[in-house]
């Protein structure tokens, strides 16, 4: 600290400009960072099904347990999975715009009646309305491990031959149907049109 | 008409928390259910669950749950192990994992089980592959580029600094 040091020669310009660049680099990571920390879906984990076959199960219905509905049934057409339960306040919340979507009859839309008491969920059905065409319920919640899901509500889209096409974890909004569920629906009806006539009505 | 009303708070008491508010006088009850409406919209709320404790056979089986639990990651409350976490899916997957163990699957195998359904999130400690190695190696190449360019500098400045004078010895 006492004598001052001999000046060092210059930086060649290269080092400079790497040095910068590395720089201006982390600083675009640091942002990046910081903007994807703020977006609401950062927890959410991609579903480890999409592209494969939806998992082989065998549930009992919502409304008659006594009937029992596989996964082979299922087939045939594509259908959209929603994953709800009494308990769940988002499923509440999602409801209104999951009517809609199903009022549409674009495609199926099945309920999976996750970890809730039967009562319950009848219940919950007939205050707000059942826009399901079939409810199947899964008490235990066994199979509902073998879809991968963490929490409820979660709408998974699976095709015509049964491979789960797309997911979605939270409730539902307008703005997801309309930028990705639609068009992965569109995706599926083009990618169907072009080698077989419509889809065989299921079941 | 009269059974209506008892009917209707009964059911709403079974509001997204869980069973616990009944016991509440009304006022507490009301203030308690607005707060607890506000919160779990968000968080995902709670279900049904199956109460009674894993059931280990032996004290060895435990300690291997235990070590294996605390391997994997909750796909919920994701800072956690399956070990610590109370979510509701970190319950299911413990009786699950338990369930694999007693039918003999290796932990390799039940890592495996989980990874296909959750995907590589749920290990804290993932294989590796190409399409991971920078996360394991890239640290590494940050170092050695560090490392590089500290030597560099350093060669650079022996060649032009003089030997130390006597006062710089000192420190």
């Amino acid at each position: 600290m006492s004598e001052p040091r001999p000046a060092a020669r210059p930086l060649p310009p290269v080092a400079i400009v790497i040095g910068v660049l590395f720089f201006f680099g982390l600083l675009g990571l640091m942002v990046y960072g910081v903007m994807k920390s703020g977006a609401p879906d950062r927890d959410i984990l991609p579903s480890a099904l999409i592209g494969k076959p939806a998992p082989a199960f065998e549930l009992p219905v919502l409304h008659d347990p006594t009937l029992k509905v596989s996964s082979n049934q299922l087939r045939g057409a594509p259908y959209v999975l929603n994953v709800w339960g009494s308990w769940c306040a988002a499923c509440r919340e999602e409801h209104p715009v999951l009517t809609r979507f199903a009022e549409t009859k674009r495609v199926r839309v099945i309920g999976y009646n996750w970890k809730d008491e039967p009562a319950d969920a009848l219940r919950w059905l007939e205050q707000l309305g059942n826009p399901f065409v079939l409810v199947l319920a899964d008490l235990e919640g066994r199979t509902a491990i073998d879809w991968g899901v963490t929490a409820a509500p979660e709408t998974f889209l699976v095709d015509a031959s049964g491979v789960v096409r797309w997911k979605y974890s939270g409730a539902l909004t307008q703005r997801v149907i309309d930028t990705q569920l639609l068009p992965e629906l569109d995706k599926l009806d083009r990618a169907h049109a072009q080698p077989h006539t419509p889809p065989p009505p299921a079941n | 008409m009269h059974s209506r009303i008892p009917r209707r708070l009964r059911r709403t008491e079974a509001c997204p928390v869980g069973r616990a508010a009944h016991r509440c006088a009304l006022p507490a009850w009301v203030g308690l259910c607005f707060a607890l409406l506000l919160v779990p919209a968000l968080a995902l709320a709670q279900a049904v669950s199956d109460p009674t404790p894993l059931q280990y056979r032996d004290a060895a089986e435990e300690a291997r749950f235990h070590a294996l639990a605390a391997e994997l990651r909750c796909v919920q409350c994701q800072n956690q192990s399956l070990a610590d976490s109370n979510a509701q899916i970190a319950h299911d997957l413990r009786r699950e994992v338990l369930q694999l163990m007693q039918q003999g699957r290796s932990d390799a195998q039940i890592k495996q089980f989980l990874v296909e359904r959750y995907g590589e999130f749920v290990l804290y400690r993932p294989a590796m592959e190409a399409r991971n190695s920078l996360l394991w190696f890239g640290p590494l190449g940050v170092l050695l580029v560090g490392a590089g360019t500290v030597a560099w500098v350093v060669r650079r400045r022996s060649r032009q600094v003089q030997p130390m004078g006597e006062s710089e010895e000192r420190w």
